[in-house]
């Protein structure tokens, strides 16, 4: 038994198969804090009470394991202080700063697990700020958590499986879908398909989502290259490119989405390393293969590299092995062997995926100067391109100072990789010297009302930090 | 649009002090988009917005209680007698 206290980060499937196993091997003092309200994670969002639909309508396919992650947290929930509807803005000190329904707080912690899951990887297509547009797993958030669709006539564009899957979906639940706009080509998922049969039966679903669209009537183009959304106070229109001929289909809604971006501020201000993957084109967490990212810090799920649902389930348990490995308890090799062989398989089907669809990051060099690159706080690529071409910026977090993309609301998570793509574009060098913005507190908007209920003396503490600063220059 | 799930309570908020129908587990901005097709002006004139990522991430459909407290309308639910405002009503400076 242990009663070192162990904050878990996120409810989704990899922080319940974390909180799950150390609650099972004796962790008696465990928090689990969650921005949702419900457990189950964006993949398997719970829709909220009042709700009549059945898991097989809401998850399809995945309906089982949807339904066992549920039971499994609402089993363990009242074992530990599980703090739903709580953000979590910043990590110092060895202790979790939150704000939630009780107002702000402080919580220390023994040892660190973060499951913080991922959001949409965008890129900016003109008129990509019109209502009417949404991130695909918006897209399906809509879908699932509230029975709705994004329009009366959708068309999912970009690249990755959720773009078939949503539209799949999407047609089931009896949305009108105009078309599937795939900007890979289908030779790249026939060259990665033998990796693909690493997972048989997903490959298959994926074919099968296909098969249903086109037996519906939904147009499947692949290979094509998105020129401009269409709109006036909202979308009216998808413009697209294939084999060098324009097409303009009439929609009132648009899913965009291009893969996933891991959720990484958190880590990084707990002290979390990155790297860069090839792969993925795009920065992970560094851990030591095993979920530790720093010292008695621990990652897993689409949070410290992207891998899908089930990938999160399993390194939800190989961190919680990790965290009883540190803590002297005994640990089963038999269940880490288990975790490291399906891992292994999963990781060549993810490479088949991101073969098959790679970034079209190739257009960024040809996107408009009067597109908006940061929604927040609307700095166009011709904004951006000035900056890099007058002021020389040598990495991604000086062209923020100096441009101001990155800076708004959402700290960067929409456009970061975008501005490191193009600076790395124009200035023709890797992509992984130019950097990657980095996670600061507070990681998401904080009411000033919040801020106020702060103790006195943290408020204190935060001037003269704020004073030592300003005397230092 | 709404595709189903329709038998639950209905509610009525306001929005920028019009009455409006919605449904009880509704969130603000599925309220909002069913009323209009948009959610805000962007601060920076670049046009309306509708909200995007609907996950909580891209804090793009924060808009304002009727105190001029901000609220994120894709992860707060709607409640009977709301007095939402897609622009601050109490005219700060955005």
């Amino acid at each position: 038994m242990s009663l070192e206290k162990i904050v878990i980060i996120g409810s989704g499937p990899a922080g319940t198969r974390a909180a799950e196993t150390l609650l099972r091997q004796g962790c008696r003092n465990i928090t689990v804090i969650s921005e949702a309200p419900a457990s189950g994670g964006q993949i398997y969002r719970r829709q909220p009470q009042g709700f009549g639909r059945q898991a097989d309508e809401i998850y399809g396919s995945e309906a089982e394991k949807a339904t066992a992650l549920h039971r499994s947290f609402d089993a363990l929930a009242g074992s530990v202080d599980y703090r739903p509807n709580t953000l979590v803005w910043n990590i110092f000190d060895r202790k979790v700063f939150t704000n939630g329904p009780d107002g702000v707080e402080e919580i220390p912690f023994d040892r660190l697990v973060l499951t913080t899951g991922a959001m949409d990887r965008i890129l900016p297509v003109p008129g990509w700020t019109f209502p009417g547009v949404f991130t695909l797993g918006g897209a399906q958030i809509a879908l699932k958590h509230q029975a709705c669709a994004i329009g009366r006539q959708v068309v999912f564009a970009g690249a990755g499986p959720l773009l078939y899957l949503v539209a799949w979906q999407y047609m089931k639940a009896g949305a009108h879908v105009v078309a599937v706009l795939d900007t890979s080509a289908f030779a790249n998922k026939m060259a990665a398909s033998l990796k693909l049969l690493a997972l048989p039966r997903l490959m298959f679903r994926g074919l099968k989502f296909r098969r249903d669209l086109k037996a519906k009537g939904v147009a499947l183009h692949e290979g094509v290259r998105l020129t401009r959304i269409d709109g006036d106070r909202s979308v009216t229109a998808i413009n697209f490119t294939k084999s060098g001929v324009t097409q303009r289909l009439a929609c009132d809604a648009v899913g965009l989405g291009f893969g996933l971006n891991p959720e990484m501020q958190i880590a990084e201000l707990a002290g979390g390393r990155t790297r860069f993957d090839r792969t993925f084109r795009q920065w992970v967490l560094a851990h030591d293969g095993e979920g530790r990212v720093a010292e008695d810090v621990y990652v897993a799920g689409d949070g410290h590299a992207i891998g899908g649902a089930d990938v999160a389930e399993l390194t939800g348990e190989r961190a919680a092995w990790a965290v009883l490995a540190d803590l002297g308890l005994p640990v089963s090799a038999e269940r880490q062997s288990v975790i490291r062989r399906a891992l292994k398989r999963q990781a060549i089907f993810r490479q088949g995926i991101e073969q098959s669809f790679p970034l079209p990051a190739e257009w960024l060099v040809d996107t408009p100067d009067e597109t908006i690159l940061c929604r927040c706080e609307n700095v166009t690529f011709g904004e951006v391109r000035a900056a890099i071409t007058e002021l020389e910026p040598n990495d991604v977090n000086r062209l923020k100072a100096f441009a101001r993309p990155g800076m708004g609301r959402c700290q960067g998570r929409v456009c970061g990789h975008v501005l490191a793509e193009l600076l790395a574009a124009e200035t023709g060098r890797p992509l992984e010297e130019v950097g990657r913005l980095r996670g600061q507190a507070p990681v998401k908007p904080l009411h000033y009302k919040a801020a106020a209920g702060m103790a006195e003396a943290g408020i204190q503490q935060w001037l003269e930090q704020a004073d030592k600063v300003l005397e230092n220059g | 649009m709404r595709l189903g799930e329709l038998a639950r309570p209905a509610l009525e908020i306001k929005i920028d002090g019009k009455r409006f129908a919605c449904l009880a587990g509704d969130t603000v901005l599925t309220a909002v988009l069913l009323a209009g097709r948009h959610l805000r002006q962007s601060e920076f004139g670049d046009g309306t917005r509708a909200g995007f990522c609907n996950m909580g991430a891209c804090q793009d459909c924060w808009i304002y209680r009727a105190d001029g407290e901000r609220i994120r309308a894709c992860t707060t639910y709607v409640e009977g007698g709301m007095d939402v405002y897609t622009a601050d009503p109490q005219h700060h400076v955005a």
